[in-house]
């Protein structure tokens, strides 16, 4: 430990449970809070493949298996990824760009106790007698506005907007304060082109969410008129049009999936150049990709819609704009993989999370770019092969790199090492458990079983066995980390202030940073990513701590 | 400083960005000042609270703008595509002289607004405080015609598309136009608080900026609702 950290000695367990302004607690807050999300949403996940296990209807009824992937979605997504990343950005961005705090602290509190409110109303509604939400996380009218008539204004859907307009205003505040923070409170000499590569990404994903987030809290509070209010704004039956619905919701949620995407991304452009000792190849090319997803995001919503009733002009519009997407992607993977091409390569917990982020990121990708193309995506509507590519994108690439992130700033966080041995079990198991779980979803589509039934025909027994069989050993995968990161926290050695020798104002600081994170306010003089210089390079590869 | 160690080897690629082609310092300073106000400078400016919570607010009103721009064009869509717009001798909303009249002192309220905030800066306080107040009984008073209006309505929350798209697009500004009024009490109680305007007057700029957004809004309401 340095001087300062000692000079600043760790506030007591009891500021994680109090109304904290400090952006460090608030991040370690949002994280921890949301992980026990990402669990209640794994369970979920886990009771929805073990019905699925065997082709027969034997373990849930129909009406509680939509109930089931309906939170399963919502939670996962509202959350989990969205605010997990909120609460990692919250902790480091102020960090790396030389801060002191956020720009607004009350506000980001504010934000953060919104959360833990909001997730428990939605997950209460699994008790109302007639059952939570059932019309899956995009609740398309009218199916998401038919009320049985014993169901009065408190109902497991109005619950459901309640929730979902609550976090978006946790969000819209959160989104504030990132964008604010980056613009005004970087430290002299951090110009926009010095900032490390997650900064950029937090700030390209919050400003999505400033733009696009509102259009899906306007689409659910005219869906709670027609839902409680006896509105017919969706209601094809009287004169609305639920496609009005379609456009709005997909206008904010697509945008949405780089939202969580882009952090993850951030976090690759962090730890492989770390554990390669290189700098990111292309930092401007990389980071001026990030940012055009911004307006290219903006442009691609209707690629959800190719089935329904769009006209042909706007499909092959929409087609060639969602292609589009590939290109600042592309940029992006050739970077990391130039990044670790003939580089010494470390080959710690954190590293292999992200290049096997990165690696079931180019399959992700690759099934991106065919569902993109409308022909095949008419093929495959409606099918396995969109849950697959999905979740290769949520879990495959975002949640492998939570876990690198988790490994790589865990020393900075807590003061501690994780345990590698540890992470490497945990990077085995989650690797084996994802893939199984996954991939076979690609070839079921192509089969064409449907997504969203609770039994389906028997010749797809052998693939969504062998899919089940993953989505149990993933949840297995979770107890190592666990157990890691738990035992870590009290019993790990204690570590340097900048054990990996990366580069970055935050490994410039104290591990855990003191209160107002700096000393002084640092100075900033030279690009990112200055991997090769001699201040950074591991004088004793042997030993870390 | 020690050499590297052969495990690390010598990078491949630097990077040369030393110098950004993008200076958003440079392209603050050739702005007009009202404008600069907005940008934001970075690096080092941390302490400037004014900037940094304008700059906050300016953003969040962006965005709130989009939730209004999502129903406007609910709105328009909505007329355009529905078969059942308002039943058949039900005449919809008017722009009568009394709306008319109404929506005019909302309008004219920014102007007073404007002098208000310009009284503070001279630091005429007494001033200030009654012009703050006469924008919030302006509000108060477009409040009541609306609620008025809405009492004399031939048509309700059911009736047709008209008659729910009207009542949600003047309900949700009607929101806004009490949020607007509330924030404008805040600031007249803090004023009364002894040092208030040590640190400048966020508070009292940031609520005049929302209630000027609110005022937009409701051209552009009054246009679709009224003169469509």
């Amino acid at each position: 430990m340095t001087d300062s950290a000692l000079l600043h000695p760790p506030q007591s367990w009891r500021q994680y449970f109090s109304f904290s302004t400090d952006h460090k607690v608030i991040g370690v807050q949002y994280m921890v809070t949301s992980f026990t999300f990402f669990l209640i949403g794994g369970l979920l996940a886990m009771l929805i493949r073990a019905e699925l296990l065997t082709p027969q209807l034997n373990l849930v009824s129909r009406e509680l298996y939509n109930g089931l992937f309906t939170m399963h979605g919502t939670v996962m997504i509202f959350l989990w990824t969205i605010p997990t990343f909120v609460g990692l950005g919250n902790y480091l961005v102020p960090l790396m760009i030389g801060a002191k705090d956020m720009a607004f602290p009350v506000l980001n509190a504010i934000a953060f106790w919104i959360l833990p409110v909001a997730g428990t109303l939605l997950l209460s509604s699994f008790f109302l007698p007639e059952g939570s939400a059932k019309s899956g996380w995009w609740s398309y009218p009218p199916l998401s506005t038919q009320l049985s008539s014993t169901q009065g204004l408190v109902n497991g859907q109005s619950l459901w907007i309640l929730a979902m307009v609550m976090i978006g205003i946790s969000s819209i505040m959160a989104a504030v304060n990132f964008v604010t923070t980056i613009f005004w409170m970087r430290s002299p000499g951090m110009t926009l082109f010095r900032m490390p590569i997650f900064v950029w990404t937090t700030l390209s994903a919050q400003l999505m969410q400033l733009i696009f987030l509102p259009s899906l809290t306007g689409a659910l509070l005219l869906l709670l008129f027609d839902l409680d209010f006896g509105t017919h704004f969706f209601q094809p039956a009287e004169g609305g049009t639920p496609v009005l619905y379609q456009h709005l919701f997909w206008f904010y949620s697509h945008p949405a999936v780089y939202i969580w995407a882009l952090p993850a991304w951030g976090v690759f452009s962090e730890v492989i150049p770390a554990f390669t000792r290189n700098p990111l190849f292309g930092y401007r090319s990389v980071a001026i990709a990030t940012f055009s997803f911004v307006p290219i995001t903006g442009v691609v919503w209707v690629h959800h819609m190719f089935a329904g009733a769009t006209p042909g002009w706007m499909r092959t519009l929409f087609m060639f704009t969602t292609e589009l997407v590939a290109v600042p992607t592309g940029i992006k993977v050739f970077a990391w993989t130039a990044t670790i091409w003939k580089s010494k390569i470390h080959l710690d917990s954190a590293f292999l999370f992200a290049v096997g982020g990165v690696v079931m990121f180019v399959l992700a990708g690759i099934t991106g770019v065919m569902l993109g193309a409308l022909p095949f995506d008419l093929h495959v509507n409606n099918t396995y092969f969109i849950v697959g590519h999905f979740h290769y994108v949520v879990f495959n690439t975002i949640v492998m790199a939570y876990f690198a992130a988790i490994y790589y700033w865990f020393p900075k966080i807590t003061g501690r090492m994780c345990s590698e041995g540890w992470g490497k079990l945990h990077f085995g198991l989650t690797f084996l458990g994802a893939t199984l779980n996954f991939f076979p979803m690609f070839p079921l589509g192509l089969q064409g079983m449907l997504r969203r039934v609770s039994s389906y025909d028997p010749q797809y027994a052998d693939w969504n066995m062998v899919s089940s069989l993953g989505a149990f050993l993933l949840g297995v995968s979770t107890l190592p980390f666990l157990v890691n990161v738990i035992v870590s926290c009290f019993e790990g050695p204690i570590a340097k202030d900048n054990p990996w020798h990366a580069t970055g104002l935050e490994w410039q600081t104290s591990s855990p940073p003191p209160k107002e994170n700096f000393d002084s306010i640092p100075t900033v003089t030279e690009p990112p990513y200055s991997y090769g210089d001699a201040r950074y390079c591991v004088q004793d590869p042997t030993s870390r701590y | 400083m020690t050499q590297a160690s052969p495990r690390d080897g010598q990078p491949i690629h630097q990077n040369q960005n030393d110098e950004s082609p993008f200076n958003l310092q440079q392209l603050r300073r050739n702005l007009p000042s009202w404008l600069q106000r907005f940008i934001p400078s970075g690096g080092g400016q941390h302490e400037d609270h004014h900037g940094k919570g304008m700059f906050g607010m300016t953003i969040f009103l962006l965005s709130e703008s989009m939730i209004f721009v999502s129903f406007f064009a609910s709105y328009i869509v909505l007329r355009l595509t529905t078969t059942d717009w308002l039943p058949a001798g039900v005449s919809g909303p008017e722009a009568s002289p009394t709306v008319i009249f109404h929506s005019a002192v909302l309008v004219s309220s920014s102007f007073v607004l404007y002098f208000a905030e310009r009284s503070l800066k001279r630091q005429q306080l007494t001033r200030f405080r009654l012009l703050w107040l006469l924008t919030s009984a302006m509000g108060i008073y477009f409040l009541i015609g609306e609620v008025q209006e809405w009492a004399g309505l031939d048509f309700g929350l059911t009736t047709g598309m008209g008659g729910g798209t009207f009542y949600v697009l003047t309900g949700f500004h009607g929101l806004h136009v009490t949020t607007g009024i509330l924030l404008q009490f805040i600031m007249l109680g803090r004023s009364f608080l002894p040092n208030n305007y040590e640190n400048g007057h966020f508070g009292v700029s940031a609520a005049s900026l929302f209630w000027h957004f609110v005022d937009v809004l409701w051209l552009i309401l009054f246009s679709l609702l009224y003169l469509w």
